[in-house]
């Protein structure tokens, strides 16, 4: 029975940080069409911010929730005032653009960072549950990304300013004619895409021992999660997150860790075979 | 001073015929060293004290008048972690800079790719790290503790502080898998079990679920051959669950590239491991040791186990070279085998005739606030693994890596 529970954990928390590490992709691809292959990088800034500051000693949830997203975020912004603003609309540009980003902000990192592993320790302690210890920091990632993707949803869904966005990507030109700056709204959006993947490198970087090159974990997981999320983005990014992360426990706990990773792929093989235009273009049509 | 026709060609032809002339009985000729080293990208945190170290040997031997009165010069190439880079740079030092001696190699995939140059050139190789075990090659000298050499040792004391079940958590490729054949080996020997062996490719970082799969194996022990960066979180998360506290974790990885200093004490105090060398070294020539490293300009809190054996290495091969009187490959090469020995910052470094291993202190430890504190020193243990296997005396023309069967 405490297995049970410990799996349902594991569970709950690799569908939460699959989604938790494609929620900045989703909205700058799914939503602006950017390919963003630096990506990974983002979230290894994020990560960084977060160590500096509580370096510094700045309290850890601080730095990992407001600091990091910050910093990465206008980061992002800069990013799209100097290279990308030039590329909308150019999906293979920006991908080769971004590509070159990476290689540079990886450079950067090894820069100031050197090319050692740097982390700091999780700051919320292990928990019991029966005969067994589990991390506690596991249910804070699950916490987080539930609450991100109800904050996504009440941003999009009912506020005026995630409606504008929304129809801007749509029709910009429409948008534009009823007095709205697409260029604006873009820089924005691109802003928001950024600090959530610097969040989700920030909460990730107690877990793991952060280089200058960690950003290329993470980067094939958010595009397949995306991709195969389908067009709706939040909708998309929860169903494609869950049937991945569960196929991946699943065998991660009745095999090993490589075959969870193996199964995980091949499941998305089968499933853009099946749904090319990813889960929602068939199923939840016309949710956000 | 002018110069005419005939002044001109008679100094040229002087100077020219100077240039032919034998180099023999010229002391002032230099000595090459080659050394090809990872410098940069992924595993400079290996060979950029290697590097240090090799240039601090190399000045310490100049300083002292350099040897057979000839000054040392350094022929050094960065491979960038490129192991594409290693072939080509050891045709250039073998071929275009002729050097005496090559000092290098950090992977075992870049040993491999440059040993056959080296032993087609006859040029003399010097592997200085930690690895695998079974090379057998009279060219080649290693200059690293093997398995049988840093396990036989680290096992059975952990394994008196826990218990009998053991279960094992290894890098997937060949040192990993190689590793956790000998831990089997010596957890049988010591009347133990190893009740599950799980591999992680060098890209895992998130350990969760084998974390619940050790619980639910309830060992007493757990020992993990773990590799680089991604790697560290397994330590990370393994003391986040809070199970540091509850069984007691060996490694035979962490604190090489100074992992233990990026863990935080809380999440590293306690974890036992077994290497030749440590900083905390309460020794007057690991002391002065230090102090060199730091006047030669390095931070004496990055010298690792590798920059230590590759100092050795190059103390032991001036040696030879001393002894033999010539740099050349084959008189040296018997100067080595007669059994000889350096004293150095981690006590003696004996060489082994029979495998051209060395033959080295092995110190237990664990690590207790972010240093690797000495329990106990083991002097001179023999590369036992690869002495089972590989025996040059016998067979000189051997040119095998040996898989050892356990």
């Amino acid at each position: 029975m405490d297995l049970t529970i410990v799996i349902v954990i594991e569970m709950l928390y690799a569908v939460a940080s699959l989604a938790l590490i494609s929620v900045g992709l989703a909205v700058v691809f799914g939503m602006m069409k950017v390919i963003n292959l630096a990506h990974g990088e983002f979230m290894m800034m994020g990560g960084y911010a977060t160590i500096v500051a509580v370096n510094l000693g700045i309290n850890v949830f601080v730095a990992m929730l407001i600091i990091a997203p910050l910093v990465v975020g206008l980061i992002g912004l800069v990013v799209e005032r100097l290279v990308i603003r030039h590329l909308y609309g150019r999906l293979v540009d920006t991908m080769l653009a971004t590509w070159g980003l990476s290689l540079f902000f990886i450079g950067l990192a090894t820069i100031i960072f050197g090319n050692t592993t740097t982390g700091i320790s999780t700051p919320i302690s292990g928990l019991a549950i029966g005969n067994y210890q589990i991390n506690g920091y596991n249910l804070f990632i699950v916490v987080v990304s539930v609450l991100l993707m109800i904050g996504l949803y009440l941003v999009l869904g009912r506020t005026r300013l995630g409606l504008i966005a929304r129809g801007t990507m749509q029709r910009p030109d429409m948008a534009s004619g009823l007095g709205y700056s697409p260029e604006r709204i873009y820089m924005a959006t691109f802003f928001c895409g950024s600090a959530l993947s610097g969040l989700a490198g920030a909460i990730l970087a107690p877990l793991v021992g952060l280089v200058p090159t960690s950003g290329g974990a993470y980067i094939a997981k958010a595009f397949i999660t995306v991709i195969a999320g389908g067009p709706s983005l939040i909708a998309g990014l929860v169903s494609s997150a869950s049937v991945f992360g569960v196929i991946d426990r699943i065998f991660t706990f009745a095999m090993s860790p490589v075959i969870g990773e193996v199964a995980l792929l091949i499941a998305a093989v089968v499933l853009l075979r099946l749904l090319p235009q990813g889960i929602t273009a068939r199923f939840f049509r016309g949710r956000m | 001073m002018t110069f005419n026709r005939r002044q001109f060609l008679a100094t040229g032809t002087a100077l020219a015929g100077a240039g032919l002339m034998p180099r023999i009985g010229r002391a002032a000729d230099p000595i090459k060293l080659g050394s090809i080293l990872d410098t940069s990208g992924i595993f400079d945190a290996y060979g950029k004290p290697m590097d240090h170290a090799m240039r601090l040997a190399v000045s310490d031997l100049n300083d002292g008048g350099g040897l057979l009165d000839r000054q040392i010069e350094i022929r050094a190439y960065d491979t960038q972690s490129d192991m594409a880079l290693y072939a080509q740079y050891a045709q250039q030092l073998t071929r275009r800079d002729q050097v005496d001696v090559v000092h290098g190699g950090i992977l075992s995939a870049s040993r491999e790719a440059i040993r056959q140059t080296m032993r087609r050139s006859n040029t003399l190789y010097f592997y200085n790290v930690m690895y695998e075990g079974g090379v057998c090659d009279r060219n080649i000298f290693i200059n690293g503790v093997t398995p049988a050499q840093q396990v036989e040792v680290l096992i059975p004391y952990a394994m008196k502080q826990s218990g009998k079940k053991v279960y094992v958590l290894a890098a997937d490729y060949n040192y990993g898998q190689i590793m956790a054949r000998w831990i089997d080996k010596f957890v049988r020997d010591n009347g133990g079990e190893v009740v599950a062996t799980d591999f992680f490719p060098l890209d895992v970082a998130d350990f969760g679920s084998t974390i619940a799969k050790i619980q639910s194996a309830a060992p007493d022990l757990v020992v993990a051959p773990l590799v680089g960066g991604a790697h560290l979180s397994f330590f990370r998360q393994w003391a986040a669950s809070g199970m540091k506290d509850r069984i007691p974790l060996a490694s035979t990885t962490l604190g090489v590239g100074n992992e233990h200093k990026v863990l935080t004490a809380e999440e590293g105090d306690g974890i036992m491991v077994a290497y030749n060398y440590s900083q905390e070294i309460e020794s007057p020539e690991n002391k002065a040791f230090k102090a060199k490293w730091e006047a030669a300009g390095g931070n004496a809190s990055e010298i690792n186990e590798f920059a230590i054996s590759t100092y050795a290495a190059i103390m032991t091969w001036a040696e030879a070279v001393r002894q033999a009187g010539t740099a050349a490959h084959d008189p040296v090469v018997e100067a080595l085998e007669s059994g000889l020995s350096v004293d150095g910052p981690s006590g003696m470094f004996t060489v082994d005739p029979q495998t051209h291993h060395a033959i080295a202190d092995v110190r237990l430890m664990e690590i207790r606030d972010q240093k690797m504190q000495v329990l106990e020193t083991l002097p001179q243990r023999q590369p036992m693994d690869t002495q089972a296997v590989c025996d040059l005396g016998a067979n000189p023309d051997d040119n095998t890596q040996y898989e050892i069967d356990i």
